[in-house]
């Protein structure tokens, strides 16, 4: 899929600032993993999931499990926009005696499973989605995957699974931005064909520009009337997106040092 | 011991809603009547070990209480980073069953023989490990199982092990208990050794006159330190004795316990168990035991030496 090139809104703008909050404050982190997240987090926390604030831990919410926790700085963006806690924190991120590490823990507010080792987040979602069957609960549960992530068996263990219990309230959100660590997907370990790949794994498969805000809300709505099977929406997206130097360059994957010339780089993109 | 332990879970689940099975791929009819009367709760999922433990960690945090169990070795080893990181860094309260501890699975070779699971699950924050001797001891701690609120290893043996506690005991993770008292040594025992220190015991009794006792401790991790307080510094000898690797098993825990909290006791402890090597051979479990250090002619050596 050929992704338009999007004009960031005022408020995807405003995400990516709370995200480079993190970056800076902490002088390190994911960036372009996170930022290719962005647009997903934004429609499903504005749009999509039942949350409460004040008490995140209610029992009928919906769950987001970001189980590619590397992409954690917009997880801690959207949930300080949130009110989950104060946006003062984002700028601790990393730092000796913050709550916001490298990588998210269910010592914040509002995550719901500590990830980081990659392939965790779809069996635990597999788990809660059977719980809330066994509960006749009506909760949904969300399970967003990196697509380096996908290398790992486990989640595709979790997908067979997944489909023998027809797990309908099971929804994954596949941050296709096709760069790893090291390069490129189709370099690294290729994917292709992917959504023949889930098909044959018995999942509903759809796939969308993940920077589209309206064609998100659309599709993530439309996936909640399907039922009898565990859904996929595959995202088409770009790593490192809304910052042209940072776009598909895996040195952008993971930062640990800004250099002055970055930072006026990175704030300019911002304005 | 393994089908009373698999009874329990059953006895359990039909008394509280929260309980859940969950099987890898087992062997057929396990549980039977579990899947007959309580099919919800009974899942049997496949030959997909790290799955299946990051699901019964989704089932817990929503409230869930489940008991996982396939064989040892790929309860352990196969799925260790989803047991850390979705079990134990979260603390849920799952509970791991693992066939076949030790040297069980003899005739199958190294990839089923469980010699270093018990290493590996002590060295994991927030993990506790149950080893017990008897089917009696197996059902007592599998009752109170159900309430424990962290992750558990329970280490199955063989099964058809004499029995050698008492049901009408009041039994609790984490406590253990003499079965026989000492003069001036001691076996400090895990699992189904504790049979084979009593076996050494009543030899040494008989033939040496020498009233050696036998210190059993059914929970590896935590460990009960108030026994050990009262016991080690009462006697002159103690040996440990377990069926897993001597690197970071059940005796160096003690030893460790001990080096720590009463130092100059340390030079009393002398550690029996596996090597630091693969089995090569074959046979019986009883053939490997007796072959690698745990036959009760060496416990009773150890003793003597």
């Amino acid at each position: 899929m050929k992704i338009k090139k999007n004009n960031l809104d005022k408020r995807s703008k405003y995400l990516r600032q709370l995200v480079v909050d993190c970056l800076l404050g902490g002088g390190r982190g994911h960036m372009g993993s996170a930022m290719s997240l962005i647009e997903i987090l934004r429609v499903l926390y504005d749009d999509i999931v039942k949350f409460n604030n004040k008490d995140p831990k209610e029992e009928n919410r919906d769950k987001i499990i970001l189980s590619k926790g590397h992409g954690c700085l917009a997880l801690y963006s959207i949930l300080a926009d949130k009110n989950f806690f104060d946006k003062k924190i984002l700028k601790t991120s990393s730092k000796f005696d913050s709550i916001l590490g490298g990588h998210p823990e269910t010592k914040v507010p509002g995550v719901e499973a500590s990830t980081g080792a990659l392939g965790h987040g779809l069996p635990i979602g597999v788990g809660m989605a059977l719980a809330a069957k066994l509960k006749k609960k009506k909760f949904n549960i969300y399970v967003i995957l990196g697509d380096g992530e996908i290398n790992e068996g486990s989640v595709w263990e979790a997908a067979l699974i997944a489909s023998k219990h027809k797990l309908d309230n099971l929804n994954l959100i596949l941050d296709y931005n096709k760069m790893q660590s090291y390069g490129a997907t189709k370099t690294v370990l290729n994917l292709e064909p992917l959504k023949d790949k889930w098909k044959s794994f018995g999942f509903y498969v759809k796939e969308i520009d993940g920077h589209n805000v309206s064609h998100l809300r659309k599709n993530f709505r439309a996936m909640l009337k399907i039922k009898n099977s565990p859904k996929i929406s595959i995202c088409h997206t770009i790593k490192g997106k809304g910052f042209y130097f940072a776009e598909n360059n895996p040195f952008w994957h993971h930062k640990n040092s800004f250099t002055d010339e970055e930072i006026k780089m990175i704030n300019k993109c911002l304005k | 011991m393994r089908k009373t332990c698999l009874d329990t879970v059953f006895e359990i689940a039909k008394k509280n809603k929260k309980v859940v099975f969950i099987g890898s791929d087992l062997g057929p009819g396990v549980l039977n009547e579990f899947k007959k009367k309580i099919p919800k709760r009974f899942y049997m999922e496949g030959v997909c070990e790290q799955a299946i433990i990051g699901l019964s960690a989704g089932l817990a945090l929503e409230g869930y209480i489940p008991y996982v169990n396939t064989i040892a070795t790929f309860i352990t080893r196969r799925c260790l980073e989803q047991i850390i990181v979705d079990l134990c860094l979260h603390n849920l309260p799952v509970k791991l069953i693992g066939n076949g501890g030790g040297l069980v699975y003899a005739p199958l070779g190294p990839t089923h023989q469980a010699i270093e699971d018990i290493s590996i699950m002590r060295s994991i924050p927030n993990m506790s490990i149950i080893s017990p001797c008897d089917a009696v001891e197996m059902k007592l701690l599998m009752l109170d199982s159900v309430n424990y609120k962290s992750p558990l290893y329970i280490r199955i043996a063989r099964g058809g092990e004499k029995i050698i506690t008492s049901p009408n005991k009041l039994k609790k993770i984490g406590k253990g208990e003499i079965l026989k008292k000492p003069n001036d040594h001691l076996f400090i025992t895990t699992g189904v050794m504790a049979q084979r220190a009593l076996d050494a015991s009543i030899y040494l009794e008989k033939e040496k006159n020498l009233k050696v006792g036998v210190l059993h401790l059914p929970t590896i991790k935590p460990l009960d330190e108030e026994i050990l307080t009262k016991w080690v510094p009462k006697v002159k000898k103690i040996v440990t004795v377990e069926e897993n690797v001597l690197s970071g098993g059940f005796g160096s825990s003690i030893l460790e316990f001990v080096n720590s909290k009463m130092p100059d006791q340390s030079f009393k402890i002398t550690r029996v168990g596996l090597n630091d090597s693969f089995i090569e051979n074959y046979g019986t479990q009883e053939d490997l035991l007796n072959e690698n250090s745990l036959s009760v002619k060496n416990l009773i050596k150890k003793i003597c030496d």
